[in-house]
Formats: structure tokens, sequence, C-alpha cells
């Protein structure tokens, strides 16, 4: 026998369930316990760079929106820099911008919002550029192990055809998946997007 | 030109970075799925319609991975981790008392410092405050169900909290979870990001649970069970568990390998 590895094993995931608004946006559920708690606006006042509205839906394989769902995003800010000690990129921290939020889908529509900034283009570890993305972590009742996306920006077509993660979907159709459709509404920018979880036009995601 | 003087001008050979400890460059141990449920499980009727039918795609991790949103002690209130006080109006809520503590480690076996652990549960009744249950079993006027702690230096959290009761849900007719609290744990980055359940030695409703019994390894499903902890309790006060709970392995990172540090 070889000498052991003694690696510990992950724990292993259960679904969030349809009550994860209690623990994580207890405001949802109906009540109101802390007295900081986290939400959908990642920005301040302070905050730099441009503000944007993230809008969007997850759609079950009947194509009918989640009305249960969370969804959370992890970005870097307008520099490209992450706000976390392993980046070591140099663009400049934002101290106003922690690059982290939270929002429970509406309980009727199932919209989920974000008010947030475009986040700046990342150099990965290779030293190439990567295309300006937000990361979607997303959590639901029938959903057994959160499922990783990302969001990439529409006018952002250059650097989308440059960008190593998306080449390395195979089929350029399932790309678009990814991509959130930039407009305007009453001066704001907002980005649309749906992220399906199944069907032709499922989204693609992601083994991290 | 000779041999030596060619290799100089392979520009592999002339990396900025250095070589780095094998376990040195910031990213996860690969996921092993076959411990996790699948996204499909139809004996979860929910899973049917909500399960991604195409392959995830692998990903190398990038920053975009390793980093994950950094919490602390200004983030959470005094109150956080005591679910029996911290939404009591006129006493105690109903319930056993018990306290709940452990460590959040990575699969090398390392503490996880400083890492937001968020939990959430039914009262004693088996019923949630959330405004979409409807199960006959009362609110509890002084129970609000959810806390949430940081973990210190070692990995270490502890809350206290009564303990929660099983209670019925629409799957097969007669489907009832087992006693359970929900867990959300971030880990340093967000490709550690993970939401569980944390159940309680000895619930005859375990090895019956829709949910449960959509881990595909027993072993798995074995640590998801929280042992009485006596030596941890608090005598004529409360029952204690413990509950471990194991993110992803991480290869140190950069900034722990380079003498400048932050």
């Amino acid at each position: 026998m070889p000498q052991p590895l003694n690696y510990l094993k992950e724990t292993a995931s259960q679904t969030a369930g349809p009550y994860v608004h209690i623990g994580l946006i207890p405001a949802m559920a109906g009540f109101d316990i802390f007295e900081k708690n986290f939400s959908n606006v990642l920005v301040t006042p302070n905050t730099k760079g441009e503000r944007i509205t993230l809008e969007g839906k997850v759609l079950d394989g009947s194509g009918t929106p989640l009305r249960d769902v969370l969804l959370e995003i992890w970005q870097a800010n307008a520099a490209g820099r992450y706000n976390h000690p392993a980046d070591r990129s140099a663009g400049a921290l934002d101290q106003d911008f922690r690059g982290w939020g939270r929002a429970g889908s509406d309980f009727e529509s199932g919209l989920v919002t974000f008010e947030t900034i475009k986040p700046g283009a990342i150099t990965d570890k290779a030293g190439r550029k990567c295309a300006p993305h937000i990361n979607v972590w997303i959590v639901a009742r029938g959903i057994n192990i959160g499922l990783n996306t990302r969001l990439y920006f529409s006018d952002e077509e250059a650097a989308n055809a440059a960008d190593p993660v998306l080449n390395l979907i195979e089929q350029p159709v399932r790309r678009a998946t990814l991509i959130a459709k930039r407009g305007e509404r009453a001066g704001k920018v907002v980005y649309s997007f749906t992220i399906n979880l199944q069907g032709p036009d499922e989204t693609v995601f992601f083994d991290v | 030109m000779n041999a030596q003087a060619t290799a100089l001008q392979d520009p592999r050979l002339n990396r900025p970075e250095p070589f780095t400890p094998p376990l040195g460059d910031g990213g996860f141990f690969q996921r092993d799925r076959s411990i996790h449920p699948p996204a499909y499980a139809p004996g979860y009727k929910s899973s049917v319609l909500r399960s991604p039918r195409q392959s995830l795609l692998s990903l190398e991790n990038s920053v975009s991975e390793i980093t994950g949103p950094v919490f602390g002690h200004n983030d959470l209130g005094p109150l956080d981790n005591d679910l029996i006080r911290n939404y009591a109006k006129d006493g105690d809520p109903v319930g056993e008392r018990i306290i709940v503590h452990g460590r959040v480690l990575d699969e090398t076996g390392r503490g996880v410092p400083n890492t937001l652990v968020e939990f959430w549960q039914a009262n004693a009744g088996g019923r949630y405050r959330h405004k979409k249950d409807t199960y006959l079993a009362p609110i509890d006027p002084n129970f609000g169900g959810c806390g949430r702690a940081l973990t210190d230096d070692t990995g270490y959290y502890y809350f206290r909290t009564v303990k929660p009761g099983p209670y019925p849900w629409r799957n097969f007719v007669n489907s009832w979870r087992p006693a359970h609290i929900h867990f959300s744990v971030f880990g340093s980055g967000f490709a550690q990001r993970l939401i569980t359940q944390m159940y309680f030695e000895g619930d005859p409703l375990i090895p019956v649970c829709p949910i449960l019994t959509t881990i595909p390894d027993k072993d798995a499903l074995d640590r998801l069970v929280a042992p009485l902890d006596l030596n941890a309790s608090t005598p004529f006060d409360s029952l204690a568990y413990r509950f471990d709970i194991v993110l992803r392995g991480q290869r140190s990172t950069y900034f722990e390998n380079r003498p400048e540090g932050n």
C-alpha cells in the first residue's frame, strides 16, 4: 500500500429550497431581523464606473420563469480589479465597491435586478485580456448544486470575440447565451439577460 | 549559434514568473461531482425542469474564480449568531435549545478563516417564517429562524438556536423533511461557494427523504448528519451538535507565497 493522501472530501451540496430568502434576504421572506443586510445594489454614490442595471429572468424547461430563484454576482471593478487579495493585477482598487451582491426574483414576475457598474476588462494568468464579464451563481428549489455562469456585454463585440472563455464554447451559437443585451430606459443603461436552464437555448453553465 | 543560445531565445524559457510550488497557484481542486447530488434527480420532482441537460463546460480557475467577496465584522450585528435572542419579542422561542458549532475546512484540512456562514431553519414546529410557507403549524412570535457568523482564525464558528421540527412538503403526497438547518458558506473564492443542509443524528426521516437521497454517495450523505456533542453542551441549558463543513481544497494563493504580502 502506498502512503495515504489524507485529503478531506467536500461537503455535499443540497438545494437552497423555496425559503432561501429567510436566511439570505429576510426582507423578502417578510420580516426584518438584521441591522445590516446584503442586497442587489452593489454601488454607493462614490463607486467609480458606468452605472448599469442588470435585469433578467431564469426560465425552467417549460419556459416558465423561476419565481423563487436567488442569484449572486461577483465582478471586477471599473478598472478590471477584483476586491480580493488574490487579484494581483495592476488596476486600482475601489474602496467603494465590494463587487458582490445577491438578489431574489420577484415572486410574481420572476424578474431579477442588480444595480451595479460595468466591470473593466481582466487580464488572465497567461496575460491574455478577458472581455468584461460578471460571474453569476444560481440557487433555488430544485437546483441541487449551485449553477455557475457568466454574463458578457453586447456592446463589447471585439473583446467578446477574443475572449478565451467564450472561445472555449465549441458551438458559436451557444456563446450568445451569455451575452446581456444593452439598452436604455429613462436615461439609464439596462442590460437584459435570460438564463435558460434547459431547451434549445440552454445557457452555458460552467464547472469552475 | 550553439544550443544554449537557441534555448534562451525560446520564449517559453523566459517567462517572467518563477516556477511556483505545486500547490501554489491559488486554484481549487477539481470538484468531485460524484459526491454531490446530480442536477437531474427525478425522485426530487422539482429538479426535473430545473436541471441543465448539457454538459457543464470545465474552466481552469482564473482570477474570476479564485477571488470572492470578503466580509468583516462590520457586516454583522452582535446578535446575529443567537437565534434564541435575535428575534425575541416577549420571551424565548419554544423548542429544544441547542448549540451548533464546528469548523469550516478545505479539502487540505486547513481551517478557512474569516469566512461568512449563514444559516436558516424552520421553528420547533416545522414552520418557516416566510410568506410563502402555509404549513398549519404556528409561527413562533419569538423566532425569526436565521443567523450568520464569521469563522475565526482557525475556521471555527458557532451559534445558538432551537432544534427545528420536521415538516411535510409537496413531492409525493406523504413526503416529510427531516429536521434540518440550511447553511450557506463562501470560502475564499467564488468557486468554493456552497449551500447545504445539516441534519440531526438519529432522525428516522433521514433515509426516506427525497432530497437527501439525491446524494449518490453514502459517506457524503453521512457527512451531512451532525452528531450530538455532549462535551460541548451547556449543562442545564443547551445540547450541542457538531457540524464541520468542508469546502474545495485550495492550492495556497499567490499572496501567501509572496513575501511582499497584500
